[in-house]
């Protein structure tokens, strides 16, 4: 707690000096800045309207709604297969992880249960998104700070890992691949040999990501002890994925609330930072994607045999009954309580998207920090637009 | 399937979350109304929203220190439900086929009034998660919870833009994603979704059955198929 409350009061003096030096020295008023809608670091259309005082940020609110579809209302009017074309374009990086606990959602109010084959292939595509997703981020962070160079790899590798998800399931960005009881299809012949290939590549990828950044003195300078979020605010507001795990919780759903998918068959590790700062952000998302690629190596090796679609009935509906299942996804903790009345639709969906929770703690943690670190630290928290604004 | 046991015989008892709800209803007392367990699943608990401050405040005394979501439900069956809708959806249900009977009931640990709050916490202790519900009064109002958590603040602000619910003391109640000027609670059920009144969703006539001699052929299509590749894809 003493973290929390230092903090508060560091904010304030800083707040209480600002004023004075504001109202008695210089007798100007404070200036309002506007970063985005249209900004690189917001992957999408946010907007955070920050009040200044020189170059130091006294109050920032992120405004957004710029993007908003009405998921949650949309999905009332559809069948369940019908759902998961929406929630494809939450986060619209690591698509196919969104489907998943949506699917095991009705899955578990239907009690149907996928076979072990599909639950593995599940749980490769699943981290292959977490991949393409979190690479993204990887060279993206260099470009908030000024280094342009690691975004082009990024995007140079992130298409192999896109190509491995295309070969499968026809789309790059989004699948809509996952049934309820299974699989759409069955993985190619002579995908495994190429996704390891690739694994080894994306292993190379973050080795270069860390020559370029982490032991780059200017990353270390820009992004060390910055948009410092202590523990027991992380978790009041919700924080999930990689922003908790950077502030010293070690939590992790694929290993703590696994809900049936493959992850406890394999040998991984999580990885946590103490430090809670924009640069601890970084390095647990870097050890998680290498991390990620050697659960892929496994994954492969020991893939089952066996149908990939449990018997359900062609048109699927739903007993009545209410469900809550969360998994670990690129970004954080995504959920779906879904409300079934025994229609072919939901009654109800709430989707708790990790980047909702993740950005409302940007009006805490920006307060009396300098300008050029609004980017470095929004960066560095890693949301997705539509995973806000559903 | 016919003849293995159903989970319910195979699964041990689930005491973690038995002993849990037995300490949460000791520790919450009269605040809580009901209760609904569903073995290695989830607990849903429901409780007054006089004491819904109280309530939450004695979960995260338990341990219950992750903030999940807040948000509600409105139990209403839509007069602009799914089968009532447009004449469109008139024209799709065919005339000898019985109108689809929606479950009554509302919900896990049950439900009293048309909107429901709806919360979900998790410790990292006990690494369970509580699912928390309250009814609410016409009045519409309860407490805030943004002292106990600061994450409930975005929150408490979605749920009033969408189905008009107050959260006393709460500073900045002012819409998150809508306009300001848009009038109405999108997400009630008595909110008229304008894309499906000027046309009708195609996806419905989409799920056809497919016929029971068709299907037979079907499946054993497949099954030659898969038993031609070895038993392996």
């Amino acid at each position: 707690m003493t973290a929390t409350s230092d903090r508060e009061q560091m904010a304030y003096v800083t707040a209480q000096a600002a004023d004075a030096r504001v109202n008695v020295e210089l007798d100007t008023g404070d200036m309002t800045l506007n970063i985005g809608p249209q900004h690189p670091a917001t992957h999408g259309t946010l907007r955070i309207a920050a009040r200044l005082d020189g170059e130091q940020v006294i109050a920032a609110e992120p405004i957004m709604g710029y993007m908003h579809r009405g998921y949650e209302k949309l999905c009332e009017v559809r069948t369940y297969p019908q759902c998961t074309t929406l929630i494809n374009r939450i986060d619209w990086l690591g698509s196919f992880a969104n489907e998943v606990p949506f699917i095991l959602a009705a899955e578990r109010l239907m009690e149907v249960e996928a076979p072990p084959r599909a639950q593995w292939i599940r749980t490769i595509l699943f981290e292959l998104s977490r991949i393409a997703n979190l690479s993204l981020f990887l060279g993206d962070m260099g470009v908030q700070i000024g280094a342009l160079t690691p975004v082009f790899f990024a995007f140079r590798d992130r298409e192999r890992v896109l190509n491995q998800i295309e070969e499968v399931t026809g789309g790059r960005f989004h699948p809509n691949f996952d049934r309820i009881g299974g699989l759409k299809d069955d993985i190619p012949k002579g995908w495994v040999d190429e996704t390891r290939s690739v694994m080894v590549k994306m292993r190379t990828f973050c080795d270069e990501m860390e020559d370029l950044l982490v032991g780059n003195e200017i990353f270390q300078a820009r992004c060390r002890g910055v948009g410092v979020i202590p523990a027991d605010m992380a978790l009041g507001h919700g924080l999930s994925g990689a922003n908790l795990r950077a502030s010293g919780i070690d939590w992790d759903l694929r290993r703590d609330a696994n809900p049936g998918l493959a992850w406890d068959q394999i040998d991984w590790r999580v990885w946590t930072h103490p430090d809670g700062d924009s640069f601890a952000r970084y390095w647990v998302r870097l050890q998680e994607t290498r991390e990620a690629t050697r659960m892929v190596d496994q994954l492969l090796d020991g893939i089952p045999s066996g149908p990939i679609m449990a018997k359900v009935p062609r048109i699927i509906k739903v007993p009545a009954g209410e469900a809550y299942i969360s998994t670990e996804n690129p970004l954080g903790e995504m959920g779906y309580y879904v409300v079934s009345k025994g229609d072919l639709g939901p009654f109800r969906v709430k989707i708790r998207t990790p980047s909702f929770n993740n950005i409302s703690v940007v009006p805490w943690v920006m307060k009396g920090v300098y300008v050029p670190d609004v980017i470095t630290i929004l960066g560095s928290l890693y949301f997705i637009l539509g995973d806000i604004d559903r | 399937m016919g003849d293995q046991p159903t989970p319910e015989e195979t699964l041990p008892p689930d005491e973690e979350r038995e002993n849990l709800l037995t300490e949460l209803s000791e520790s919450l007392g009269e605040i809580l109304i009901d209760s609904y367990l569903r073995p290695h699943e989830d607990l849903w608990l429901r409780v007054r929203v006089d004491n819904w401050h109280d309530a939450v405040r004695t979960a995260k005394d338990a341990g219950f220190a992750y903030f999940g979501f807040l948000s509600a439900i409105d139990w209403n069956i839509a007069p602009e439900g799914r089968y009532e809708n447009t004449e469109f959806d008139a024209g799709l249900i065919e005339e000898d086929e019985e109108p689809v009977k929606l479950d009554a009931s509302t919900g896990y640990a049950g439900g009293d009034t048309r909107f429901q709050l709806l919360m979900q916490l998790h410790s990292l202790d006990r690494q369970l998660g509580v699912i928390l519900k309250a009814d609410l009064g016409e009045d519409m109002t309860v407490d805030t919870i943004r002292d106990l958590f600061p994450g409930a603040d975005w929150h408490e602000r979605e749920t009033h833009e969408m189905f008009g619910i107050v959260f006393q003391g709460h500073p900045t109640l002012q819409p998150l994603y809508l306009p300001t000027e848009f009038e109405g609670h999108p997400l009630r059920k008595d909110f008229p979704l304008l894309a499906r009144q000027v046309k009708p969703w195609p996806g419905v006539v989409d799920i056809e059955e497919i016929p029971e001699r068709l299907e037979a052929q079907l499946e054993a299509e497949v099954m030659a198929a898969f038993e031609a590749e070895g038993g392996q894809a």
